[in-house]
């Protein structure tokens, strides 16, 4: 079980990731229109 | 008199859905259209291969309504000026306004048809503002295309007005967001953490890795409370400093205890940890309050959206008579312009030279042209129909009357007093109780154990967070609103429906809300013959009354006229088969043939306009020709009625009209205003909203104004709460707080009804949220209360009012009189596939 004391602080590392990832998609834009982009996938058929 | 009006209910256009009009359909061929535009857009359509757009299961839902203008001020450099950004590799890009952007459909329509230009490279729309973001390369195709495209296919364009202020909020909302989405990561891993933390209870964890998850939950903790809750805390400080109670204040105050007695009991390794509770609200709480502010946002967007419908750029002529374009706001009084058909006027003015015939909906609501000769009045705006004139400008920009309409519009919105929240009242009187409970706990418990008081008291704090009450409002609203929606009732605030909760008094305007606000022709009295001959003459006019006599007998066989004369303002002269035949009003038809008295008295009716018909210099016929009653008025305004609704009617027509319609309705003839100007009906609802105040200013009876017109905007902005009725213009959709898809005044009974609903959902969430509190306290005080019951007690009762607020009935999915109005839809949808 001691693994714990490695695959814990691991897996905030990855989370840390992620959040980091989130805050790069916002702050670049991606999430200024939460409408549009839900209808046009259902559009791109060719 | 033939089936007039009553739509068929069989037959959907192709294009947009909407039913045909009886005389339209042709049932010799497939595809049926509702108007000639929807015809064009679907021919426009079919020619580029884009016929995949009828496979949507959603309709457009409203007939195409092209401008016909031809946007050439597009390409003025004054417009690049203002609005044009230079974009990468030569291109150019711009922001515009469309109107009628509704569906999914139009999302893909408007982003593939400009592309067909050739030359524009991309076309995105944003459905929520209805802004789309034009690139195209400027050596290939002119953006005037681009615009005429658009309006063709029914979406007219505006430049956007509003840039810095979007780029601004847009900065705000990503702030929101980034917010809302780390707290979320941390709340969820937090979450895990007291997963292993609640089962180590049972199994007996090992004290090694009960301290590596507590510590871990804190570091995670730490940054979610600095960081993401801070508004709660600053929120919660500048409710102290003001000395008002506010809902962050409690919030504030068990966010704090939760979370230092839990750091505390972490460092010395004891007791309860209450960092998951902590966490999930801080995540849920700036859910909530995101909710809350796009929905306020969509009720300030208004202004913006108005100053995008005004014109932009103006054509002038100098003193030596060369013609320059200039932009419509640097007009000086006593420049002359140049006004086309078909174009707006840029300035208030008066006419110097030319006759034509101006539309001036925008400002009256009277849809019908009134004719201007050289001397008369035009105000900016409003449209000018048939024939070139010259404008001797008077009042430009800002003094013109629409920057004055459009600025009380604005400031109407902006004296609206936000609606205080039921949980707001009570947050003083929840965090007084809460704190003296938890002090009197404390000091209960002191004598016998120290620590147990602090645990109990500090358990006290942290059950009774007033979570769910912060929640409970905006979730119902939230889930009433998007209900509402799919029943074609767009509520843009969550205020609005707690106002029409409760009954008040409610405004109707008459043309286009209680009317269906187009020219028909009700009555016919003389020789049926002269039908077929009234029809040749109007055959290629384009004036409302022409449209309402081929509307009204769509299936007469069609003759020829010779020598057709159009005089301005009169009626129509020519000849049919043989006879000279004359149609138009009573003077211009008794000037050219005898026994028009005999035929005016047999049209009773006094809110009919007459049209008489003269055939060979003897009147044979009238037509009675007016703005008919919607079917559902009377039985809808006697529903709202019995609910306890005050309904007044406000008119731009006279009097006489105005109060005949009301006797036809059911409204009392005290309770009808008519000759009411733009001005005068928002003096009209600034009254009655005088009125409903009682001294603290606290309204009882909330003030309704329905209406459909430019000309009703500003008293939609000051009432209380505004409605945009089916098919009202674009600048009253904006500044309203809901707008209603469907026809008729059935949708606003529904509304009615939903939005009490809806606070008893609120209610009833309270409710529970409270009695939930009532025994966390009892239990905590009592001690009896465990550390793990505590911590899961606390986002349990969020969860509860979440689920409490999606199962509660508020708004029934599509009712089946508004399926009716709108007929099948010829195409299977995937809805009726299903």
């Amino acid at each position: 079980m001691s693994v714990l004391f490695i695959v814990v602080p691991l897996a905030m590392l990855l989370v840390a990731g992620a959040v980091a990832a989130y805050v790069w998609s916002a702050k670049s834009g991606q999430m200024d229109d939460l409408d549009t982009p839900a209808v046009r996938m259902l559009h791109d058929d060719e | 008199m033939t089936a007039l009006g009553k739509p068929d209910i069989g037959v959907a256009c192709t294009h947009c859905g909407l039913a045909v009009p009886l005389g339209l359909v042709d049932a010799t061929v497939e595809r049926q259209f509702c108007c000639s535009a929807c015809h064009a857009a679907y021919d426009i359509l079919q020619a580029n291969g884009l016929g995949a757009f009828y496979a949507f299961p959603e309709k457009r839902g409203a007939a195409v309504q092209p401008s016909g203008r031809s946007f050439e001020e597009f390409d003025h450099p004054a417009f690049a000026e203002l609005y044009v950004r230079p974009a990468p590799e030569g291109m150019q890009t711009t922001e515009l306004y469309l109107e009628g952007v509704h569906c999914a459909s139009c999302v893909w329509l408007v982003e593939r048809v400009p592309l067909l230009l050739g030359g524009v490279v991309r076309a995105e729309l944003d459905v929520r503002r209805s802004v789309a973001r034009v690139t195209w390369a400027p050596a290939a195709v002119r953006l005037s295309d681009v615009a005429r495209v658009l309006d063709r296919l029914g979406y007219a364009p505006h430049p956007f007005r509003g840039g810095a202020r979007a780029d601004m909020r847009r900065l705000e909302d990503r702030g929101m967001l980034l917010r809302i989405g780390v707290a979320g990561a941390i709340a969820i891993n937090v979450m895990l953490a007291a997963l292993a933390l609640y089962s180590g209870e049972f199994s007996a964890m090992e004290g090694a890795y009960e301290r590596l998850f507590r510590w871990v939950s804190l570091g995670l903790t730490v940054p979610a409370l600095l960081g993401r809750g801070r508004v709660f805390f600053s929120g919660a400080w500048a409710a102290l400093r003001t000395r008002v109670l506010h809902m962050d204040l409690p919030i504030a105050i068990a966010l704090a205890a939760g979370a230092l007695r839990g750091a505390v009991n972490t460092v010395t390794d004891s007791g309860p940890v209450y960092f998951d509770g902590v966490c999930v609200l801080v995540f849920l709480l700036l859910t909530g309050r995101f909710l809350q502010v796009r929905g306020q946002r969509a009720a300030t967007d208004a202004a913006e959206l108005l100053y995008s419908l005004a014109p932009t750029t103006a054509r002038v002529r100098d003193v030596d008579g060369a013609v320059r374009d200039m932009p419509a706001n640097a007009l000086l009084p006593g420049m002359l312009a140049l006004v086309r058909a078909g174009e707006s006027f840029p300035a208030d003015g008066t006419v110097a030279e030319g006759d034509s015939n101006v539309n001036a909906a925008l400002l009256t609501g009277e849809s019908r042209p009134t004719r201007v000769a050289p001397g008369d009045a035009v105000f900016a705006g409003t449209l000018n129909v048939s024939a070139p004139v010259v404008v001797r400008v008077d009042e430009s920009g800002e003094t013109s009357r629409l920057a004055k309409l459009l600025r009380d519009v604005e400031a109407s919105a902006g004296r609206r007093a936000p609606v205080v929240a039921f949980a707001n009242r009570m947050a003083g009187a929840f965090v007084a109780v809460s704190l003296t409970l938890a002090v009197l706990t404390f000091l209960v418990w002191l004598p016998r154990d120290q620590a147990a008081a602090w645990d109990n008291a500090i358990a006290l704090l942290v059950v009774t967070c007033p979570c769910a009450l912060a929640l409970a409002t905006p979730l119902a609203v939230t889930v009433a609103i998007g209900r509402a929606a799919r029943a074609g009732l767009y509520i843009k605030g969550g205020d609005a429906l707690e106002l029409l909760a409760r009954p008040g008094t409610l405004i109707l305007d008459k043309t286009g809300t209680i009317t269906e606000g187009r020219t028909a022709v009700v009555a016919w009295h003389g020789a049926p013959c002269a039908r077929g001959a009234v029809l040749a003459l109007e055959a290629g006019s384009s004036h409302p009354i022409a449209e309402g006599f081929r509307r009204a007998w769509p299936d007469l066989p069609a003759s020829e006229a010779t020598g057709v004369e159009h005089v301005t303002g009169g009626g129509i002269v020519g000849r049919v088969h043989g006879h000279d035949v004359a149609v138009g009003s009573p003077a211009f038809v008794t000037a050219r043939a005898t026994g028009a008295e005999a035929m005016l008295a047999r049209l009773s009716d006094e809110t009919l306009t007459p049209v008489l018909v003269a055939m060979d210099g003897a009147v044979v016929a009238v037509a009675g020709v007016g703005d008919r009653v919607r079917a559902d008025a009377a039985a809808s305004i006697a529903t709202l009625r019995a609910r306890g609704w005050e309904v007044r009617m406000l008119s731009g027509d006279e009097a006489r009209v105005a109060r005949a319609v009301a006797r036809a309705v059911g409204i009392a003839s005290e309770l009808v205003t008519g000759g009411a100007t733009p001005e005068s009906k928002l003096a009209h609802v600034q009254a009655a909203l005088a009125a409903s105040r009682d001294a603290s200013g606290h309204a009882e009876r909330p003030v309704v104004m329905v209406g459909d017109g430019v000309n009703d905007a500003a008293a939609i902005a000051a009432a209380d709460v505004g409605i945009g009725v089916h098919g009202g213009a674009e600048a009253c959709l904006a500044t309203a707080d809901a707008h209603l898809t469907t026809e008729g005044l059935a949708p606003l009974v529904t509304l009615a009804e939903g939005a009490e609903r809806t606070l008893r959902v609120i209610r009833r969430n309270m409710l529970w949220a409270l009695g939930y509190n009532l025994v966390g306290v009892s239990l905590a005080v009592t001690g009896t209360i465990s550390p793990l019951i505590a911590a899961l007690m606390m986002p349990a009762s969020s969860l509860t009012v979440v689920l409490a607020s999606w199962l509660g009935r508020t708004f029934e999915a599509p009712a089946r009189a508004a399926e009716s109005l709108t007929g099948a839809p010829l195409l299977p949808t995937r809805e009726a596939a299903a």
